[in-house]
């Protein structure tokens, strides 16, 4: 076949499926989400493919598979593997029999996360392989790799791609091939019933492993030693690509050693990458784990060897890294001139912080709820989605936003200290089948008096418009059975659950009255579809003669798609939705749709 | 090696523009590698994408002062790219400035005059293509990206030629977008002479 020009992560995808992987779930996350639709999208018809609720589902069941013997893989991205670190520590001990991939997308930056946190940590923590590319090319290879090890070693690895390595292209030759796996099938085994005497004896079979492991990946073909000299740069992940970007410019040619596998350390390479350095520089991002394995080695072969980095200030402790950083460190580190020239200072540029889209029908549904609640202490617990947009001025309704599921719980929190005050939860369609229900059933059962809104708009919107329990659509393009939110909130107890169309503002505003009147834990749910899974309608338009030019549809919902021109509103044409929220604003009637 | 960075805000066509560019030299039988912008910042955000031609680049962004040339969909974003160009480098921009989506609410619009300004100022060669007149002619706001693909191939300032876009759009794009695309390189080409040309 002939080269691809393909993304990382559909990189990752197809090296699984030509390592012939039989098993693939996930959950959306960026940037890890476009992995899995890509093995959907070329399933040759033997995969199965899912969205699984939540990333602990999608963990456990891709162990399931890979215990009867199945190349198994699972998706996500960092902060999902907080939510399923419990199977993925139990996991550690009890093993796989087919190959299983946990592929787990960091986010330096962060670009799109609520941390910074690094995947090797967790690496460490659960003592498991995994394997760090550095390009998609890198990528589209140690997949198959990461398959072999898991097998060899009976172990789930990991694979931690970064941002730039999932979203970046590369024209990769593709091979089309596809490895033949006949899962062999489930065996009954006491090995696979986790107890305390198994775990102690399984302990010590881990640790075990891992200087073997270390010892097989001093010879792995992605991790290498180049140049010669004094003075070294070890690097690992992205910031290697940079690193050997800046040393190009530079024309250096420093002993350099490029990590693929953080850990286990492969010891035995990285000793000899050290033998005749006096200083080395390491360059990585996130969180300083080569820089420790070295530091490290060095005290325990007492090695005259200094180490720098992110634990010496040398290199930047957050955000991701550059050219321009690797390229600053290094000149420093070698003792020349400074590397990058000045730059001309740029006019005041104008700010564009992402907004919700004209038409959406959150922008409707936040506005009824504070259009409820005027005048009365209310606090708006937000939640993770493209609605954390809702935080921004005019609209202003996100008073916290923290982790998936989180906005239901930590409303019971606030709401106890202050009881006075009406506490809100928004929570999107996708999130609450997540982690939402058992913080609704937390608040039913310890009585306390939140109100929750489902913001439901029938897809994972923000993540690029996954089905879910709630839209009976799979990635197998089967229909399934529709997982009802009312039906869900009414059978775990909440007495009041109300819905409304949120584009009809003031049945919407009665609803939330409602709910907010109403004793105990109560709920709305604002049924409207996201405007990227519907038609537009009709552009609504204003009639320059009736606006007065008092803007306030602008000041209150601040849509993107109404814009000022002289002194009055205009609707730019190409972005109206025809959501006619607007129209319902304004106090004149000077905004009308088709043939109103 | 060649870089071509391509800046605008969300929804502009960038991530299009810049796969066309690297698929035309793929056909050439160069390596290609691009980077964009993808998650919440697309929504009404800076969208940047770095396209880099040639088997000589290891990261996938381009460093500062390397690029050969910015395609500006709007001026503001091209400024903001500025930093990225190399010394005598291209920029190909449009003239009609996309205001954020706060100005209405904040009232303060920027002045896209002084950023053209700017960019005659500190770009070794600047091409103006009326992005507005030409999306008028072809019926269509989408066409800005090929338009611009079209200025910047006819100046030279891409990996590729002219004929080599044409020749990438008509094998990738849908059927019904074709027409309206041709017409849209070919207008951002006539661009060139008509442009100010340093």
């Amino acid at each position: 076949m002939a080269k691809q020009l393909v993304m990382g992560n559909e990189a990752i995808a197809l090296g699984a499926l030509r390592a012939g992987v039989g098993f693939v779930c996930g959950y959306p996350g960026t940037p890890s989400t476009e992995i899995l639709e890509t093995v959907a999208k070329h399933n040759p018809g033997d995969v199965y493919v899912e969205w699984s609720v939540n990333e602990k589902s999608a963990m456990e069941a891709a162990a399931g598979a890979a215990y009867a013997g199945a190349r198994a893989m699972v998706t996500m991205k960092q902060v999902g593997l907080n939510v399923a670190s419990d199977p993925l520590m139990s996991l550690a001990y009890i093993g796989v029999k087919g190959g299983m991939v946990i592929v787990v997308a960091d986010d330096p930056g962060p670009i799109s996360s609520q941390t910074e946190q690094d995947t090797r940590h967790f690496a460490r923590f659960s003592k498991l392989p995994v394997f760090d590319p550095a390009s998609a090319e890198e990528a589209y290879e140690m997949i198959g790799d990461a398959f072999d090890y898991s097998e060899k070693y009976q172990t789930p690895v990991l694979l931690r791609p970064t941002t730039r390595v999932c979203h970046g292209c590369a024209s990769i030759e593709m091979d089309g091939s596809r490895k033949k796996i006949e899962p062999e099938g489930f065996r009954k085994d006491s090995k696979w019933v986790i107890f305390p005497r198994l775990t102690f004896q399984n302990h010590k079979k881990v640790e075990a492993r891992q200087p073997v492991l270390g010892e097989d990946f001093s010879s792995y073909r992605f991790n290498e030693i180049t140049g010669a000299g004094k003075k070294g740069i070890a690097a690992g992940g992205v910031s290697a690509a940079y690193a050997k970007e800046a040393l190009a410019q530079m024309g250096a040619e420093p002993k350099f050693f490029k990590v693929a596998t953080p850990h286990p350390f492969p010891e035995r390479q990285a000793l000899a990458f050290l033998d005749g350095l006096s200083e080395v520089l390491v360059l990585e991002e996130l969180d300083p784990v080569i820089e420790r394995e070295l530091v490290y080695l060095c005290g325990k072969h007492q090695l005259p060897v200094k180490i720098f980095g992110k634990l010496t200030g040398h290199t930047p402790n957050a955000g991701e890294n550059s050219t321009e950083i690797a390229k600053e460190a290094i000149c420093r580190f070698l003792g020349l001139p400074a590397a990058n020239e000045p730059e001309t200072p740029l006019p005041p540029l104008p700010v564009r912080p992402p907004v919700l889209c004209a038409g959406c029908p959150h922008r409707a549904s936040f506005y009824a709820v504070k259009a409820a609640m005027r005048g009365k202490k209310a606090v708006f617990s937000g939640d993770i989605g493209c609605y954390t947009l809702g935080n921004a001025s005019p609209l202003d309704m996100v008073d916290t936003c923290l982790c998936m599921g989180a906005g239901v719980t930590v409303a019971q929190g606030l709401h106890r200290i202050e009881p006075d005050a009406v506490n809100f939860a928004f929570i999107g369609d996708s999130t609450f089948f997540h982690t939402g229900i058992p913080g609704v059933i937390n608040a039913v059962y310890n009585e306390t008096d939140i109100v929750l809104i489902v913001l439901d708009n029938a897809t994972t919107a923000m993540t690029g418009h996954q089905p879910h329990p709630g839209t009976g659509k799979t990635m197998m393009g089967e229909i399934s059975q529709k997982v009802d939110i009312a039906g869900v909130l009414k059978a775990i107890g909440v007495g009041h659950v109300g819905k409304a169309d949120p584009l009809d503002l003031k049945g919407a505003v009665e609803a939330v009255k409602a709910a907010a009147a109403a004793k105990g834990v109560s709920a709305v749910i604002f049924e409207s579809p996201c405007i990227a899974v519907t038609k537009p309608g009709p552009a609504y338009t204003v009639k320059e003669e009736k606006c007065t030019g008092c803007k306030r549809c602008i000041r209150e919902l601040g849509c993107p798609a109404m814009v000022v021109e002289g002194k009055k509103v205009k609707i730019e044409p190409s972005m109206c939705y025809g959501c006619s929220v607007c129209a319902q604003v304004c106090p004149f009637g000077a905004i009308g749709g088709e043939g109103k | 090696m060649k870089n071509c960075m391509l800046a605008g805000v969300g929804g502009q066509g960038t991530v299009l523009a810049s796969k066309i560019i690297a698929q035309a030299a793929m056909k050439q039988g160069l390596a290609a590698h691009t980077a964009e912008t993808i998650g919440m910042a697309q929504r009404g955000g800076c969208v940047v994408s770095h396209v880099r031609i040639g088997a000589d680049a290891f990261a996938p962004l381009i460093p500062k002062g390397r690029a050969d040339v910015i395609l500006g969909f709007e001026p503001a974003e091209a400024v903001r790219c500025l930093p990225y160009l190399k010394t005598g480098g291209t920029v190909v921009v449009s003239t009609k400035a996309v205001q954020p989506v706060t100005a209405s609410l904040s009232g303060v619009s920027y002045d896209a005059q002084g950023m053209l300004a700017f960019l005659k100022e500190h770009a070794g060669r600047l091409i103006l293509v009326d992005g507005e007149n030409i999306c008028r002619r072809c019926g269509s706001a989408k066409a800005l990206n090929v338009a611009l693909l079209g200025a910047a191939a006819k100046a030279g300032a891409l990996p590729v030629s002219l004929s080599q876009i044409e020749e990438t759009i008509r094998e990738k794009l849908p059927e019904r977008f074709l027409s309206m695309n041709l017409k849209a390189l070919s207008a951002g080409a006539e661009a060139v002479t008509g442009g100010t040309d340093q």
